[in-house]
């Protein structure tokens, strides 16, 4: 493949914290991710997992080491451009969901796309469609609080994927699903990445990692490990 | 299983040759289960022996039409309604070589908890490229092909309660069993050497 990446860890470290308290969250990651790819990152709490999304997302800066989203260095942009290139390029799958309460679902997926400038009616129809691709149409009008957990974290993954994201980044995005309705995240997914966006996705479950073309371990905070699709013909027999 | 009880309940649906009864078998499992022609020939002569099925009345002049007997239809029914009760003992090969390793000394226990969870995940991999990519809707094989998936991801999760516990041993947080009630053969005291001679 010859295509630019789209997201591109180079060294990347993170310290939070000063002196004696501090804790090295990332140590010399490097990562590259095109487009057309679904990497998985695997790793026990506490390794790093969360803090390399936020560093890859521009949430947070590294302590050292370089983030390129889309071909631009993260550390040379103003704020004001950061932010617009968060809104325009990335979709964010918080842990804990992130959605605002005071806002219905639909308003809050059609939030990043209003304050990108898009007229109401037009992105509460993108709005409306990432809803009902995570089966969530009939619920478009309620408050997050009167959504079960697992309803809440639809919300926010089509929050995360409304307006075509070059790049989505969802940390634990089926925590709260059971196994079917987990499986349609993950098609949906997986969807948007064979249509051209590229992923990370944080997860505990192997069974949703495998939907990955690559899977990255990581532990205290270094990759350890990787395992990409074989392409091998598995045992599997099937008829004519 | 046995491929005894399987092709019963492949009969229990009506009458069937042989060769026309192995391919009902492998459609109805989704082709993850081949059987060879001279197996479903065997199986049948022990079925007919015990009297859960029997011959037909055929017009065909080689091929031995069979049919179920009302016993073969009582036995197919209590099979597939019955609980599946797995053997106690683990003859898992995984489970037993890291049980192993963890009383050998100086192997690198996390680096081979590891290179095996690559591993189950690769293969995890495959299977789920597998199923994603397959629009033939064929239900059986699908649910086969889960179940793989789910016994991967099972074992995927056991690796990493192995090492979880490993590594909370290591730094201290959970006592050793290991040390405290199976002390390795070099560290047993000299007063322990006859009980170690039995
Ligand atoms: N805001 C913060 N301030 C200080 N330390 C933090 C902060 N966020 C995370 N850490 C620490 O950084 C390390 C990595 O945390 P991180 O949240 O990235 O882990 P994780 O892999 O996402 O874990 P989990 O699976 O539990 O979500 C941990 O030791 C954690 O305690
Ligand atoms: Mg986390």
């Amino acid at each position: 493949m010859t295509a630019a990446p789209v997201l591109r860890l180079d060294g990347v470290s993170l310290q939070y914290g000063q002196g004696s308290t501090s804790v090295t969250a990332l140590s010399g990651i490097d990562l590259e991710i095109r487009r057309g790819e679904l990497v998985a990152v695997m790793g026990a709490s506490g390794s790093g997992k969360s803090s390399l999304l936020t560093v890859a997302g521009g949430l947070v800066r590294p302590t050292s080491g370089e983030v390129i989203v889309d071909g631009q260095w993260l550390s040379s942009l103003k704020p004001g451009q950061l932010a617009a290139l968060r809104r325009r390029h990335l979709g964010f799958v918080f842990q804990d969901f992130n959605l605002v309460p005071a806002l219905t679902a639909i308003e809050n997926v059609s939030l990043p796309l209003e304050l990108d400038g898009w007229k109401t009616s037009k992105a509460h129809r993108a709005a409306r469609d990432a809803l009902s691709t995570v089966e969530l149409a009939e619920q478009a009008d309620r408050f997050p609080d009167d959504l079960s957990g697992g309803q809440q974290q639809r919300v926010a993954i089509a929050r995360a994927v409304v307006g075509g994201r070059s790049l989505i980044l969802a940390d634990e995005p089926t925590g709260a699903l059971d196994s079917t309705t987990g499986e349609v995240v993950l098609r949906m997914l997986r969807g948007r990445v064979d249509h051209g966006a590229a992923a990370i996705l944080v997860t505990h479950d192997a069974r949703h990692a495998a939907w990955a073309d690559r899977i990255v371990f990581i532990r205290d905070g270094r990759i350890v490990d990787e395992s990409a699709y074989r392409g091998v013909e598995t045992m599997v027999g099937r008829h004519a | 299983m046995s491929v005894r009880q399987g092709l019963l309940s492949v009969l229990s649906l009506g009458p069937n040759y042989g060769y026309q009864l192995r391919s009902e078998f492998e459609r109805r499992t989704g082709g993850t289960w081949p059987l060879n022609i001279g197996q479903v020939y065997t199986t049948l002569d022990r079925l007919e022996r015990d009297g859960l099925v029997r011959r037909g009345a055929s017009t065909d002049e080689v091929q031995v039409l069979y049919e179920i007997t009302a016993a073969g239809r009582d036995a197919a029914h209590t099979w597939l309604t019955r609980p599946v009760i797995r053997e106690g003992a683990t003859r898992d090969e995984l489970a037993i070589k890291l049980a192993l390793a963890v009383t050998i000394p100086g192997l690198d226990i996390t680096a081979l908890i590891q290179t095996q969870r690559s591993a189950t995940l690769g293969a995890l991999q495959d299977l789920t490229r597998l199923k994603r990519t397959d629009d033939r809707g064929d239900l059986a094989w699908e649910l086969v092909l889960e179940s793989m998936i789910f016994q991967l991801e099972a074992e995927s999760r056991w690796l990493d309660h192995v090492e979880g516990r490993l590594t909370r041993i290591r730094d201290g947080r959970d006592p050793d069993p290991g040390d405290a009630a199976h002390p390795r053969p070099a560290e047993r005291p000299a007063s322990e050497s006859t009980e170690a001679a039995r």
